[in-house]
């Protein structure tokens, strides 16, 4: 990439004297897209356009496989998986909203009340993503374990019960259920949402929050008119840096669920690791999640530029 | 309390500041503050920073909580009553205008939170009076300083609180702007006949427009008057040193005749209104302001009965159109400034041996065993 950049090409033979610099004008904005062009060529669009070309192709891993556009894999694709696209949106929504319940306020204490400890409570934050993701998930079987503290004192108050009947924990367990999986995300999330809302939160001019006070606001109508609106960029990047790796995630449903608690991601990942020709459907799967979240996420977007969800 | 609607207004008043105290730690903000601001006047509180006047404005707001003391409006005490819970509004000092808001929006906030009907006549009409009704869809950013003024006045002003509370509202606005604000904030005080507590540092806005000026220092209140009144006869020499300039020179009083109090200073006899003389006896400080004195080469031209300082070196002059600015050094080592109005005389060059006078009937005197320099260089430190 820096050998395009230090050694572009000599200039083209030219028409006349004139026309030489404005050419290398034109020419230049060109040269400097150049790397991160490539960058998006070799890392989005080849890895892209293979998973799509791939998604059309039968065969096995023995016999190789063909591109014969055999859109039926797109067929069982989604007939196929449908309870598992089911519970990848119901974990990722319930996730991106816990992890927005839990990382507002987290975010609010710290940018207006942090002072001088601002820096480091943001630290705090973030320092148990040094500890890898997979580490971490696995932590969380031991709090959430059967003879466990979380368990036990829920247990003992009958939130057990309710739950479980729910369907969300089962039985006296709180592991391997849908509970376990929820709680494995928005921990594991928590940090995306908080991040951007304390960016956002962080340059309110707490001024602001003075003048609502003094034009007839209570504390909870300035948060609600002055606040919020404009930690909306936040909410927005947020929820999505959340959404977005949570609909793709299967690490928790995988350590923390069982069998009924199936993510999409799980079964990508079993077709193409462990089936033998399952490379095409397992690439029609990713396409639809993606294409998927792509139209959920425009949808959103949309929603929250406008002024009335505000 | 029957005349009351939401935001806790009641029928006019004063605003009394009762023994009003704020401790932040071991520093004392405002030290036992007692003050009447009559309704519907235009009262400054004038200091440099760090003197309490923005902490008084904020307790009166309710966005500060007293230390000690009680704040009245009428006969009613407001200091436990929470800041949207007070019939009064604030024009903050960098105007904290809602970004998210659209210009009418902005104004029309107060009324909004208050579920008064009709916002649209009523916030079209303050616009008009601010004169920017046609920016009523701008964002505040898309609004020069000066219009961002107005509308902050706007958005106080549409509530009809009972005082209006301004914190440096114009401290971020250019000279030019600054001069033709002050004229349009006073137009619009006049014209609402709102009480308007105006807290600033600078001097000329504070006397351009207030009716009354409280000066403050170190949180208690130097002196308290109608801009002519501080001018002319400044207690102290703080206020003497702050509010415009002031030659102070210190003298003994030698005896009083008649309605004049006679001092003793660098050996030369000067005389002082005794209604202008705060002490008594002993120690002075003896003030007259630059403009008030006159320059002669000779001393025969000096009037009958003027005060004089004889022996006087000019040490520098400014010419600077209007008026020229010296100053002679005395022999005593003083300096002496004198504004002389631009009326064809001659321009004195440095070197010159002059005389300086003045009429006693305007100088004052202060009480000698305060520090003679007080005030004199705080303007300049708030001002940066």
């Amino acid at each position: 990439m820096t050998t395009t950049l230090s050694a572009p090409p000599a200039a083209p033979p030219s028409k006349g004297g004139p026309d030489r610099p404005d050419r290398r004008a034109t020419l230049t904005p060109w040269l400097l897209l150049l790397p991160g062009l490539l960058w998006l060529v070799a890392f989005f669009l080849v890895p892209i356009l293979t998973s799509v070309g791939a998604s059309v192709q039968t065969g096995s891993a023995d016999e190789g496989y063909k591109l014969t556009w055999h859109w039926g894999n797109y067929a069982s694709a989604i007939s196929d998986y449908l309870p598992q696209y089911g519970h990848s949106l119901l974990y990722s929504v319930l996730c991106t909203i816990l992890c927005l319940a839990l990382g507002y306020p987290v975010a609010y204490f710290i940018a207006f009340k942090g002072g001088r400890w601002k820096t480091l409570l943001m630290a705090l934050v973030i320092v148990p993503s040094f500890t890898s993701f997979l580490i971490r998930t696995i932590a969380w079987k031991t709090i959430l374990a059967d003879n466990g503290p979380v368990t036990s004192t829920l247990r003992d108050l009958h939130v057990l019960k309710v739950t479980s009947s729910l369907g969300w924990t089962v039985g006296d367990h709180v592991l391997a259920s849908p509970a376990a999986v929820v709680c494995g995300m928005v921990y594991n999330f928590l940090p995306f949402m908080i991040l951007p809302l304390y960016t956002s939160l962080e340059k309110i001019d707490p001024r602001l929050h003075e003048a609502g006070s003094d034009l007839y606001c209570s504390p909870y109508t300035t948060w609600r008119r002055v606040t919020l609106p404009l930690s909306m960029p936040g909410v927005v990047g947020g929820t999505l840096l959340t959404f977005i790796p949570a609909v793709g995630d299967y690490i928790n449903a995988q350590l923390l669920g069982n069998p009924n608690t199936g993510v999409v991601g799980q079964k990508i990942e079993n077709l193409f690791l462990r089936q033998s020709s399952g490379y095409p459907v397992g690439s029609a799967i990713s396409v639809v999640l993606m294409v998927g979240t792509l139209i959920l996420v425009m949808i959103y977007i949309r929603k929250a530029g406008t002024e009335d969800l505000i | 309390m029957s005349t009351q609607d939401v935001a806790g207004r009641s029928e006019g008043g004063d605003l009394r500041l009762a023994g009003l105290t704020k401790r932040f730690g071991s520093f004392t903000a405002v030290d036992n503050l007692e003050l009447t601001i009559p309704q519907g006047s235009f009262f400054a509180l004038l200091g440099a920073s760090g003197c309490g006047k923005t902490t008084t404005l904020r307790m009166v707001s309710g966005l500060e909580a007293p230390s000690a003391g009680k704040i009245f409006l009428g006969d009613e005490d407001v200091t436990g009553r929470r800041p949207y819970r007070r019939p009064v509004n604030t024009v903050f000092q960098n105007y904290a205008l809602f970004p998210h808001l659209d210009i009418f929006e902005n104004v029309a906030f107060g009324l909004r939170r208050r579920g008064v009907k009709d916002v649209k006549k009523q916030v079209e009409s303050m616009l008009d009076l601010v004169e920017l009704g046609h920016l009523a869809r701008r964002k505040p950013t898309q609004l020069s300083g000066g219009q961002q003024q107005r509308i902050a006045l706007a958005r106080a002003l549409i509530n009809e609180p009972q005082v209006l509370l301004l914190d440096e509202p114009l401290g971020a606005l250019d000279l030019k702007l600054r001069r033709q604000m002050q004229i349009e904030l006073k137009r619009i005080q006049l014209e609402v006949g709102l009480t308007f507590v105006h807290v600033t540092h600078d001097q000329e806005e504070a006397m351009t427009m207030a009716d009354t000026i409280a000066v403050m220092n170190q949180g208690r209140i130097e002196q308290m008057g109608s801009p002519e009144e501080l001018y002319e006869n400044p207690g102290t020499t703080f206020v003497a040193n702050f509010l415009g300039q002031s030659n102070l020179i210190p003298g003994t009083i030698a005896g009083t005749s008649g309605d004049r109090v006679e001092v003793t200073a660098h050996g030369q006899k000067l005389t002082v209104l005794a209604s202008r003389c705060r002490p008594t006896s002993g120690p002075v400080i003896l003030g007259v302001r630059p403009e008030k004195v006159q320059i002669v080469v000779a001393e025969a031209d000096v009037p009958e009965g003027a005060n004089r300082l004889t022996g006087g070196v000019v040490i520098d002059a400014s010419f600077i159109g209007v008026s020229t600015q010296y100053l002679v050094k005395l022999p005593s080592g003083e300096e002496i400034s004198v504004f002389e109005q631009n009326t064809g005389r001659e321009i004195q060059r440095p070197g010159t041996e002059v005389v300086v006078h003045w009429d006693p009937s305007q100088g004052f005197g202060l009480d000698g065993t305060q520090d003679i320099e007080a005030g004199a260089d705080v303007d300049e430190e708030s001002a940066a």
